[in-house]
């Protein structure tokens, strides 16, 4: 299927839109990664990479209500679709799968 | 939460909210903006407004990327996995363009053969209009460098002679200063030489034989010539001359030639003035180098003494540009009368001759200087109409060809029509599909002709005598390719756009239409109109040969074989007896002798004879002249009809006169020989009757012709000896040349070569027209091929039938056969008279002419048919030759 190849980015802001789950926009995922990552995101990046996901049919993105610290404009809201899911769940299979196939020796052996 | 925000201090950048509000697409605005805002406030609290801002910028700046600004189609992938994806896309869509050229590139490469006939004809087809189309062009803007093209005008003169309005361009001397001075109209006049113009320029110890000319100063500003190195004003000195680029490298090498000196015709020194560009080959000023007006008559006594103030002697050339926003017919009536009036004590001039002044504008000068009866009638125009008629007989056979191959094609695909819209596609995709195809099609051929053009180029300049090239940079050359390809391919895809996607698809799908029979009448009508045209130029070709051919056999009344012309020089006339002496010793030469122009050609004529019973209205009567003194009729190898040639045995034929046939016949004289003639102040008596010579054009009426005892040297005609190979000969007389006209190189000019030429233009419009015939009739019958396979397919299964009922092969490819033959009698039977017509209107302008016989239409008719036979039996044969059990067992 079309759009089954996930960058890295496209990875974390899929996996960060499913974590906020019911207030998934853009400004709380930048919000979200910037204390995760412990690094500052820029707002271009995520707003494209989410583009990028609906385009994949990855997310569906719906306006949510408009804020006043928004100047009362709406937000675009997100979920992560069936298919979105799916990937996901695939990406995470064959990380553990590479993971679970390291020789111990690999790292010393401290990999539990 | 805190609102501070929305109060007015806490902003961001005014110009960053602005920018972002204009680049943003519409329907993103709203979550951007509000992002960006959000994310401002939150900042802003977090660690203060001006790093907010800070950051305002940077997001803005990173989110700089065409996913911004870039329109709905953005969004475009939301509708593929919408469950709403098959909604009809508009007809116009990139996806269904994509589509429709996907779908024309496979049926194109499905149907080799046809897709070759179909692009091949049309690309040829497209090369030859665009060949003529360059053509065209380059004759059309002739002169236009010029940059006072719209004010630069040649004065011309009409004058009548025995009955009959002439028109020349050669004036009286005084006219040119006359004009200046008199006349304000003018911003300047010109005026030139009218002779030969074959000048020996001398440089060291080499001799150059160049054209040129003698011209007023105010030439350079007048024609733009571009000064390249030099004075500005170079033709202000009397001895100084100017020289084109390629004549200043031929006597110069890589040297500056601006200064140097050099010899005109081996007595006078001139200095190199100034170098002007070359003009292009299509100007009708063409020079090598140009001298000045004054000069004349500071090396020419008799300029100052027969010319100066002489109105009656027209020998002079002029050229006027007008000032800005003159009305040409206001000048022309004032000047009308300017010879006239400095004449009008001759009553001759005042009643009968009647000289009219006007002014020819720069804009006629190529095409349309031809003048009968003091009226404007045209000239070369008509060989441009005329090619122009070819170029778009071509385009139209060509453009039926694709038409009918493409609708015969698609009647193919009614079945897919049928496909598509049972499947849901509507009629406007169908007709984009359709449509799409035939312009790819279309698009092709043009490449194809493009690569047709570039390398034919120099060969047809050759044939042409021209430098042409592709204007590649001109946009008209663009437009008109551009607009012409989607004009062919629209309308040779619009039947079946039109026609097939208006089937009922239930209708086709049951198999139930036979697009076949209502269409095929367009379709006979389309190959017997490009039959028409091919026919029409075969027999046009056939008729012009068949002129050329008539004109080349008529009796020149002369041997031009082994006779050769050489310019004359005052050195050689001097020490002439001396040179025939010498000539004559070596064998190589039978005979010599001296006249005023060569002898393929006349450049004297002269009215005011006189004859036993000849009224005062016969002095204006008109006669050619040559002037010779001995050996003339033995070195030009005519047969004399009666009398004799002059001779030096009767001292009396110093006022002897030799005329041809319709000179007698015009003065009516019973017998000739002894006959006393009076011209020019002196009696002359007749000693023989020349025939009809041919040395002015071998398609027109041979005038009255006077050969008269005078020395006017400016030729020397040379007989070679028979015996002796012309080669040879040329080897042995080229010494003595040289050491009786040092100051020249030996230049000689073979007249049969010479009389050759007279054929240039009738062989340049044959063999161009041969061409084209040859074409239209390849790219009718590509055509015809496409077509008689196509029909060949369609009737396999009759064939098979028949033949299983006992059709022989001979039967089978009868049928084929019999409708392509009927349409090709057709089109001969409309042919023919059409081409009857065209061609007795091209032969009008010719007085020696053949008369079109039946037989040409015949051969036409016959060749045709064969060519058709040959074209169709291909696929009849094919198809007869066919198993029927094979072609019946399908399906």
């Amino acid at each position: 299927m079309k759009g089954t190849q996930l960058g890295e980015f496209e990875e974390i802001i899929l996996l960060t839109i499913a974590l906020l789950y019911d207030d998934a926009y853009s400004v709380a995922v930048v919000e979200e990664l910037g204390q995760r990552l412990e690094r500052p995101m820029s707002l271009g990046a995520v707003h494209r990479t989410m583009q990028r996901l609906e385009e994949k049919g990855l997310v569906h993105s719906r306006f949510g209500e408009s804020t006043a610290e928004r100047g009362g404009r709406r937000k675009r809201l997100f979920t992560v679709t069936a298919a979105g899911e799916e990937v996901l769940q695939e990406s995470r299979r064959i990380r553990n799968n590479l993971w679970a196939d390291i020789p111990k020796a690999a790292f010393g052996g401290s990999v539990a | 939460m805190n609102r501070k925000s929305i109060f007015p201090q806490h902003k961001p950048p005014r110009w960053a909210q602005r920018l972002l509000e204009r680049i943003t697409a519409p329907h993103l605005r709203e979550e951007i903006q509000g992002d960006m805002d959000e994310l401002f406030d939150k900042r802003g609290q977090r660690s203060g407004y001006a790093k907010a801002r800070l950051l305002y910028v940077v997001d803005l700046l990173l989110l700089l990327h065409p996913r911004l600004w870039r329109r709905e189609p953005a969004r475009m992938g939301k509708l593929r996995h919408s469950k709403f994806n098959d909604i009809p896309k508009s007809f116009l869509h990139p996806d269904m363009i994509r589509n429709y050229l996907k779908i024309a590139v496979r049926n194109l490469v499905k149907n080799k053969s046809y897709s070759a006939i179909n692009i091949g004809g049309l690309a040829v087809g497209m090369a030859v209009a665009m060949l003529i189309g360059i053509w065209i062009n380059d004759e059309v803007s002739a002169n236009e460098h010029h940059k006072n093209y719209e004010t630069i005008y040649e004065v011309k003169m009409h004058q009548t002679f025995d009955g009959h309005r002439g028109t020349q361009d050669a004036l009286p001397f005084p006219i040119g200063e006359e004009l200046k001075a008199n006349y304000p109209d003018f911003k300047a006049v010109v005026m030139y030489d009218r002779g030969d113009g074959h000048r020996s320029l001398i440089v060291g110890a080499q001799k150059f034989l160049k054209y040129g000319l003698y011209i007023g100063e105010d030439a350079i500003d007048m024609f733009s010539l571009t000064i390249l190195n030099g004075d500005k004003n170079p033709l202000k000195e009397p001895y100084s001359i100017v020289l084109t680029d390629e004549t200043a490298h031929a006597l110069f090498g890589n040297q500056d030639p601006i200064g140097k000196t050099l010899k005109l015709d081996n007595t006078t020194d001139l200095k190199v003035t100034a170098v002007v560009a070359r003009q292009p080959t299509n100007a009708t000023l063409q020079f090598d180098y140009l001298l000045p007006w004054q000069l004349q008559e500071k090396i020419y006594d008799w300029v100052v003494k027969y010319h100066k103030t002489n109105w009656g002697n027209n020998s002079w050339g002029a050229f006027v540009q007008l000032k800005e926003g003159i009305d040409p017919a206001q000048t022309n009536a004032k000047i009308k009368d300017m010879v006239l009036t400095h004449l009008s004590n001759d009553p001759n001039i005042r009643k009968s001759i009647k000289p009219e002044v006007f002014l020819h504008p720069m804009a006629k000068w190529r095409l349309y200087s031809e003048f009968t009866e003091g009226e404007n009638t045209g000239g070369f125009i008509k060989y441009v109409r005329l090619f122009g008629i070819f170029g778009a007989f071509i385009l139209v056979i060509a453009c039926i060809n694709f038409m009918n191959l493409s609708t015969a094609r698609s009647e193919k695909r009614a079945k897919e029509v049928g496909v598509r819209k049972a499947v849901g596609s509507g009629r406007k995709q169908l007709i984009g599909q359709f449509l799409s195809e035939s312009t790819l099609i279309a698009a092709l051929a043009l490449l194809l002709a493009l690569g047709l053009v570039m390398p034919s180029l120099p060969y047809f300049n050759t044939l042409t005598e021209k430098t042409m090239t592709i204007e590649f940079g001109n946009p008209v050359f663009w437009s008109v390719v551009v607009i012409f390809t989607l004009f062919t391919g629209l309308l040779a895809g619009s039947y079946p756009a039109l026609y097939l996607s208006s089937f009922n698809p239930v209708t086709i799908l049951k198999g139930g239409v036979h697009v076949g029979k209502s269409a095929s009448l367009p379709r006979k009508i389309l190959v017997v109109v490009q039959f028409t045209f091919s026919v029409v130029l075969m027999i046009g070709t056939i008729i012009i040969y068949q002129q050329i051919q008539y004109g080349k056999n008529r009796p020149a009344g002369f041997t031009n074989k082994g006779l050769i012309s050489i310019n004359s020089s005052s050195h050689l006339v001097t020490h002439f007896e001396a040179l025939r002496a010498e000539l004559l010793a070596t064998g190589a030469v039978s005979s010599i002798c001296q006249s005023n122009s060569p002898p393929t050609q006349i450049w004297s004529s002269n009215s005011g004879w006189e004859w036993k019973g000849s009224t005062p209205e016969d002095k204006s009567a008109v006669f050619t002249t040559i002037t010779t003194n001995y050996d003339y009729i033995k070195t030009i190898g005519i047969r004399l009809k009666e009398g004799r040639d002059f001779s030096r045995d009767f001292t009396t034929d110093s006022l002897g006169v030799l005329v041809n046939e319709s000179a007698v016949k015009r003065m009516g004289l019973k017998h000739p020989v002894g006959e006393k003639l009076r011209w020019a102040g002196k009696d002359r008596t007749v000693v023989g009757v020349v025939p009809d010579l041919v040395m002015d054009s071998p398609y027109q009426a041979i005038r009255p012709l006077t050969i008269v005892f005078e020395n006017w040297t400016a030729f020397l005609n040379v007989r070679i000896n028979p015996a002796v190979a012309p080669s040879v000969a040329i080897q042995k007389i080229r010494p003595i040349f040289d050491k009786f006209n040092p100051g020249f190189p030996f230049d000689y000019k073979f007249a049969d070569t010479e009389y050759n030429k007279k054929f240039y233009y009738e062989e340049l419009i044959g063999n161009l027209s041969a061409i084209v015939s040859v074409l239209a009739i390849f790219i009718s019958c590509l055509g015809l091929f496409g077509l008689a396979s196509f029909m060949a397919e369609q009737r396999t299964k009759e064939i098979g039938i028949r033949k299983v009922l006992g059709a022989s092969v001979a039967n089978v490819w009868a049928l084929l056969s019999k409708d392509f033959v009927q349409l090709v009698i057709i089109s001969c039977l409309v042919a023919s008279p059409v081409a009857w017509y065209a061609m007795n209107k091209w032969l009008e302008s010719y007085t020696y002419k053949i008369s079109i016989g039946a037989g040409v239409f015949l051969v036409v008719l016959i060749a045709a048919l064969l060519i058709t036979l040959l074209t169709i039996s291909y696929q009849a044969f094919k198809a007869a030759l066919l198993n029927p059990v094979k072609s019946l067992k399908s399906e």
